[in-house]
């Protein structure tokens, strides 16, 4: 059986993390565009914005597993 | 509609007849196991030598960059990477092959040892900045022509580039600089927010795009450039801080003063973590984004299958408009992040 690579796994559960975060942001997104559809577009840029920084911690993770 | 679709379908066929053509060629006992990660790290990483293609024997056609170093024995030296391809040393110079100094060119005297102390400044101009120079260029050329047509009508409604810029800039000016900084203070820092969403917009896009030469350099995703971007942010920052801001690092109001020797280093780390936030931020998402496509065109050698051809090549382009939305993505937060970071500088006391 060969080594296992702990980076791959590190890398992996970081992915968790940020899938379970942008699930989050995307849910609450989407009940207060149920709400109040007219906010539609303001809701969206917010979501979008708080996506893009959650990923950019789960690439931390990313780039730590790569320099390993 | 249907010369479209016709597109289309000439499009996939012409990429199928590609996977294709690869097939062709290997009828030799000589072909090694395709090494996945080390076809994608040559195609992200810098070099001194822009590879277009391998011919059939294995000799590779590439253009080859001018090296440029500087070391103290021996001044300034400039020659074509030709000289140093395949290990060979020229002049002195060899590109060191294994060990710590891998990838770096070193000073060799004449028994072919290697001056560990001497490493020569290396200021070649490599894959990086070409595409680098060429972003410039292309930058320039368009709003050098926005400006030119500006000052010629006047204000006045918009015609030419002028009509798909402009929207972008209000947009940089209104959402992100005035939202955020203030409607007194913002100007001064538009040059700077304009230029950095344009700068890491056209190198992301030129990124995306692999051939010909000038594009399909790998710009915003080399961690050096990041590194300049998010330190200009970083300067700026902190000579525009006022009282108020060394105030809030210093002697955070509303903190008890025995807790202060707690806030004061964790505001100092929090002046220095969030532009490094910034570099990561941009570096991994790019090149993540690059690897991926990369990966997933590495399949159908991997697999050595031609069925898996055309489900690869989908995955590519879904992945492509992802990396398009990602572009446009990051070039956003970057300047969203830095007008918040320069709006935190110049608040005044409520």
């Amino acid at each position: 059986m060969e080594q296992i690579s702990f980076a791959a796994v590190g890398a992996g559960l970081a992915v968790i993390g940020a899938g379970l975060g942008i699930g989050r942001i995307g849910g609450s997104a989407m009940e207060a565009i149920a709400r109040q559809p007219e906010a539609t577009s303001k809701i969206q840029t917010a979501m979008i914005i708080a996506a893009a920084l959650i990923e950019g911690a789960a690439l931390f993770a990313i780039v730590v597993a790569l320099i390993a | 509609m249907k010369t479209k679709l016709a597109f289309v379908f000439v499009f996939f066929f012409l990429l199928i007849g590609t996977a294709l053509n690869s097939f062709g060629q290997e009828g030799n006992e000589t072909v090694e196991p395709f090494d996945a990660s080390t076809f994608i790290m040559e195609h992200i990483a810098d070099s001194h030598e822009w590879h277009l293609w391998s011919k059939k024997d294995g000799e590779a056609v590439a253009i080859y960059l001018p090296v440029i170093l500087y070391s103290k024995g021996k001044g300034l030296d400039a020659f074509s990477s030709k000289k140093l391809a395949h290990g060979h040393t020229h002049n002195g110079y060899k590109i060191e092959e294994e060990g710590d100094l891998e990838g770096v060119i070193v000073n060799v005297n004449e028994e072919g040892r290697v001056d560990e102390a001497n490493i020569p400044l290396d200021l070649s101009i490599t894959k990086t900045v070409v595409g680098l120079l060429f972003s410039c260029i292309i930058g320039l050329i368009l709003f050098l022509s926005m400006s030119r047509s500006y000052k010629k009508t006047g204000i006045s409604h918009p015609k030419g580039i002028q009509s798909f810029l402009e929207p972008i800039i209000l947009f940089v000016r209104d959402d992100i600089a005035i939202a955020n900084i203030g409607i007194h203070k913002y100007e001064k820092y538009m040059p700077y927010l304009l230029t950095v969403f344009f700068f890491i917009l056209i190198n992301n896009l030129m990124g995306l795009v692999p051939f010909p030469p000038p594009f399909g350099a790998n710009v915003t995703g080399n961690i050096a450039v990041t590194f300049v971007l998010a330190m200009f942010t970083f300067i700026i920052t902190q000579f525009s801080g006022n009282k108020n801001y060394w105030r809030h690092t210093f002697a955070t109001p509303g903190v008890p003063f025995w807790l202060l020797p707690v806030m004061i280093p964790v505001e100092i780390i929090g002046i220095f973590s969030k532009p490094f936030a910034l570099m990561i931020r941009l570096f991994a998402n790019i090149t993540a984004g690059h690897i991926i496509v990369l990966s997933l065109v590495c399949l159908i050698f991997i697999s050595k299958s031609l069925a898996v051809a055309p489900v690869s090549i989908l995955f590519v382009i879904f992945m492509d408009c992802l990396e398009l939305l990602v572009a446009f993505l990051q070039a956003y937060v970057f300047t969203l992040l830095s007008a918040l970071f320069f709006s935190l500088a110049v608040q005044e006391h409520h």
